[in-house]
C-alpha cells in the first residue's frame, strides 16, 4: 500500500491547493447540506421564507417603479419585469453578505481542523443558490398567470446564473478574507448590500440610463461598473429578449468587473488563508 | 526497523503580541497629546508589537506504531505542536514529513451543530474530520452503539446532556482509521467509565501500527497509554523523545520551578498585623520549590513570616484552610490540632507544614492562611494562594481513580479472608 506523504513547510502549500480542494469536496457537500438543514429549523413557515422574502421585495420595487414611471418595454408586465431582477439580486445580496461573514461563524472549525479554507464561503453561496432556484417559483408563477412566453434566449439563462455566481463568489471571497483580520467589514457589507437595492436596475431598465440624454457619457461608466448591472441586465435579456436589449459596451465593463473580482478574491483569499487561524 | 511516520526538523511559530504602552497613570490632557503627538509622527496608537516565539527550532522523529506524550506547562508550546502538525496553522521555519492519512483531533465534537440530530451530526462530523461519506455509512452502526445514545439518535444534540454530547463525538472520533492519529486533551471531559472505553479503543488504535501523539494534562492518561514521551519547555525541546517514565520524571523535576508567592504587599487581609505572612511555597520531598502539587507526592507548605511585636512569643498557631475552585472547604491544617502551639520566635522564620501524600485529586485549588497568638487573629489572607494538582500515582499502582468517584484519597489495603 502506498501511503500519503504530507509535507509542510512555509510557503509549500501552494502545488496541491485544487487537488486538496477536489479531495475535500465530502466536505464541502456536508458544510452546505448542514446549512440547508438548519435554514430553516424552528421557523413556522419554513421553506417558504425563500419564496416570501423575493416577493414582498419584488412587489415593492414594482410599487415604486410605478410610482416613479419608470419605463417598461411593451409588452411585458411590469412585476414580471421586476422580478426578473430581484431574485438574482436577492440571491447576489445573501450570498455576498452571508459568504462575507462565514469565515467568522465558523471560526471553530478553522481553528480545530485542517481543510481549504475556500470550501467555506463556497459551500455557503451554494445554499443561497438552492434559496434562489426555490424562488424562481415566483418568476415561472407569473408568466403563467400573465401568459407570458420567454424569449429563445432562455437558453442563456444558466450562463448568467453562472456570472451571478461568480460575482457572489469573488465579492464573497474578498470580503471574508478581509474580515477575518478587520472586522470592519461586518459593518460595510449591510451598507453595500443595501446601496447595491438602488444603484442596481431593480426598479428601473438600465435602458432608463444609457438611453437618458440628460445623464453624463462618464456616469454611465460608473453605473455600469456595478457588477450587478451586468448580470440583472443578462437576466432580463434572456428571458425577454429583444424587448429588453442588451447594452454592449457597459455589459462588457460589468462582466470584466465581475471576473477581476473572482481573480482578486481568490488572490486574496489564497493568500491570507493560512493566517486565519492565527488572526480569527 | 520501523519507519519514520512523523518527522520534524526545526520547526519555529512565531505570533505578534500587541502591547498597549502603559503609563503608572494616564490623564485625558496625556491621551489627548500623545495621540496628537502620534499623529505628527505617523504613528497610529501607541502599540508596539513584539515577536513572540511559541516554537523554536523544534526537531523529532516519530516511528511508526508508537505512542507518544507530549508533556509540558501551559504555554510550553504543545497546542501549537498539534496545530502545526495538523495543518491549522503553519509554521515560520522548519519542515514536517508526515507519512500516512492524518487525523487529528484537538477538541472533542468540532463542528457539531445543535439543531442537528444525532445521526445528522454523526456525519457532519465525521466528513469534518475527513471521513468519507461511505466509511461514515459502514461504521455508522459501530458509531452508535459505541456511543450509547442510541435512542436519542434523532433528537437534535441540543437536548443531550453534556455526557451523552461528549459520548457521540468522541464515537466518531474513535472511528477514524488514520495511520497518524493526533489527540489534544480531549480526554478530560467524559465520565470514567467512557474515558476509560475511550483510552481502550485508542490503545487498538496504536495496536494495529497507528501512530499515536497525544496531549493531555493527565500524567496518568500519559502514563498509561503513551510509550514514549517529549518534554517541551518555552517552546523549544526540553528532554528528547525517551521512554515514558524517564521524560515523565523529568517533567516532574521540571515543574519545580521557582514559585514562591509574596503576600507581603497584600491589603487584603485582616487582623492586628503584628505577626504578618510575608510569603508562601510549595516545597517537594528534595526541598526544591514547586508550582504545581501532583497527587500523592510529598509536600511541605512553607509559610515564612515577619514579627513586628517581638513581645508575641508564646501560643502561637498557624493555621492552612484548603479550598476547592468552586468554595468547597476541604480541611484545615493547623499545629494547634496536629501538633502543639509554637512558642519561640526570631524576628524572621517559616512555619513548616509537611504532607506525607497529598491526598487531593486533579482540580484547581485556593489557600486561607491565617496567624493566631493567643486565639488573637495576627493575620489572615483568604485566597493567599491559589493552585493546581495533577493527577498522579497515589496508590503507586500505575492506576487512577476515574474522575467520577474521587475528590480525595485515602491510604487504604485490602486483604481476602
Amino acid at each position: 500500500m502506498i501511503k500519503q506523504r504530507t509535507i509542510i513547510e512555509p510557503g509549500l502549500e501552494d502545488k496541491n491547493y485544487w487537488k486538496d480542494i477536489w479531495k475535500f469536496r465530502g466536505l464541502f457537500y456536508f458544510l452546505a447540506w448542514r446549512d440547508i438543514l438548519v435554514r430553516y429549523k424552528q421557523t413556522v413557515i419554513g421553506v417558504a421564507w425563500s419564496v416570501f422574502r423575493p416577493l414582498l421585495t419584488i412587489v415593492a420595487m414594482a410599487f415604486i417603479g410605478w410610482l416613479f414611471e419608470s419605463n417598461v418595454p411593451e409588452g411585458i408586465p411590469r412585476i414580471l419585469m421586476v422580478s426578473a431582477a430581484t431574485l438574482p439580486w436577492t440571491f447576489f445580496s445573501s450570498a455576498f453578505s452571508e459568504s462575507s461573514n462565514s469565515l467568522i461563524t465558523n471560526s471553530n472549525l478553522l481553528t480545530k481542523v485542517y481543510f481549504p479554507r475556500l470550501i467555506i464561503p463556497a459551500s455557503t453561496i451554494i445554499v443561497c443558490l438552492i434559496d434562489f432556484l426555490i424562488s424562481f417559483v415566483i418568476i415561472l408563477l407569473l408568466m403563467a398567470y400573465f401568459q407570458f412566453l420567454p424569449s429563445g434566449n432562455i437558453v442563456f439563462l444558466p450562463l448568467f446564473l453562472i456570472l451571478a455566481l461568480i460575482t457572489s463568489l469573488g465579492s464573497g471571497l474578498l470580503i471574508a478574507a478581509l474580515n477575518v483580520k478587520y472586522r470592519d467589514f461586518r459593518y460595510i457589507v449591510p451598507f453595500i448590500v443595501q446601496m447595491g437595492l438602488y444603484i442596481s436596475p431593480i426598479a428601473f431598465s438600465s435602458l432608463d440610463i444609457y438611453n437618458n440624454p440628460r445623464i453624463p457619457e462618464i456616469l454611465k461608466y460608473l453605473y455600469a461598473i456595478n457588477p450587478m448591472v451586468g448580470v440583472i441586465d443578462g437576466f432580463r435579456w434572456s428571458l425577454f429578449g429583444g424587448n429588453s436589449p442588451l447594452h454592449l459596451k457597459g455589459f462588457l465593463i460589468s462582466i470584466s468587473i465581475s471576473l477581476i473580482l473572482l481573480f482578486a478574491g481568490i488572490k486574496y483569499f489564497r493568500k491570507t488563508e493560512k493566517s486565519f487561524a492565527d488572526t480569527i | 526497523m520501523s519507519q519514520a511516520a512523523i518527522t520534524v526538523e526545526n520547526v519555529s511559530k512565531s505570533f505578534f503580541l500587541k502591547h498597549q504602552q502603559k503609563e503608572s497613570y494616564t490623564t485625558l490632557r496625556d491621551t489627548i497629546a500623545n495621540k496628537a503627538k502620534n499623529l505628527f509622527s505617523g504613528k497610529i496608537g501607541n502599540n508596539s508589537m513584539e515577536e513572540f516565539w511559541a516554537l523554536k527550532d523544534i526537531s523529532f522523529t516519530i516511528n511508526e506504531g508508537e505512542r507518544v506524550g507530549i508533556i509540558g506547562r501551559n504555554g510550553a508550546g504543545k497546542s501549537t505542536l498539534l496545530k502545526v502538525l495538523s495543518r491549522i496553522i503553519t509554521p515560520n521555519k522548519g519542515r514536517i514529513v508526515l507519512e500516512g492519512r492524518v487525523a487529528s483531533l484537538l477538541e472533542v465534537g468540532t463542528g457539531f451543530h445543535p439543531e442537528l440530530s444525532g445521526r445528522e451530526n454523526i456525519f457532519l462530523n465525521g466528513s469534518i474530520l475527513g471521513m468519507t461519506k461511505s466509511e461514515i455509512q459502514s461504521k455508522f452502526d459501530e458509531i452508535v452503539a459505541f456511543s450509547e445514545v442510541e435512542k436519542f439518535l434523532d433528537t437534535p444534540v441540543k437536548r443531550y446532556s453534556s455526557g451523552m454530547y461528549v459520548r457521540l463525538a468522541f464515537a466518531v472520533a474513535a472511528h477514524l482509521e488514520p495511520e497518524i492519529l493526533i489527540v489534544d486533551e480531549v480526554l478530560a471531559v467524559g465520565d470514567a467509565e467512557f474515558q476509560k472505553k475511550c483510552i481502550g479503543k485508542m490503545k487498538d488504535v496504536s495496536g494495529q501500527g497507528r501512530t499515536v501523539l497525544f496531549v493531555s494534562h493527565n500524567m496518568a492518561a500519559i502514563q498509561n497509554l503513551c510509550n514514549k514521551a517529549i518534554v517541551l519547555k518555552n517552546g523549544k525541546v526540553d528532554f528528547p523523545m525517551s521512554e515514558i517514565n524517564s521524560a515523565l520524571k523529568h517533567y516532574m523535576k521540571s515543574v519545580n520551578q521557582l514559585a514562591t508567592t509574596n503576600l507581603k504587599d497584600r491589603k487584603d487581609r485582616q487582623g492586628e498585623g503584628k505577626l504578618k505572612v510575608v510569603s508562601f511555597q510549595f516545597l517537594n520531598e528534595h526541598n526544591e520549590i514547586q508550582s504545581e502539587l501532583i497527587c500523592g507526592q510529598k509536600v511541605q507548605f512553607k509559610i515564612d513570616f515577619e514579627q513586628i511585636d517581638p513581645k508575641l512569643n508564646n501560643n502561637i498557631t498557624c493555621g492552612i484552610a484548603i479550598y476547592g475552585e468552586d468554595g468547597n472547604f476541604y480541611t484545615l491544617l493547623s499545629n494547634d490540632y496536629s501538633g502543639k502551639p509554637f512558642d519561640i520566635l526570631s524576628s524572621k522564620g517559616s512555619f513548616v507544614c509537611t504532607i506525607q501524600k497529598f491526598p487531593l485529586v486533579a482540580g484547581k485549588y485556593m489557600l486561607n492562611l491565617s496567624i493566631y497568638q493567643n486565639n488573637i487573629m495576627q493575620d489572615w489572607i483568604q485566597e493567599a494562594v491559589v493552585f493546581d494538582v495533577e493527577d498522579g500515582d497515589f496508590y503507586g499502582t500505575g492506576k487512577i481513580v476515574p474522575g467520577s468517584h474521587r475528590s480525595i484519597l485515602i491510604e487504604n489495603s485490602w486483604n481476602l479472608i
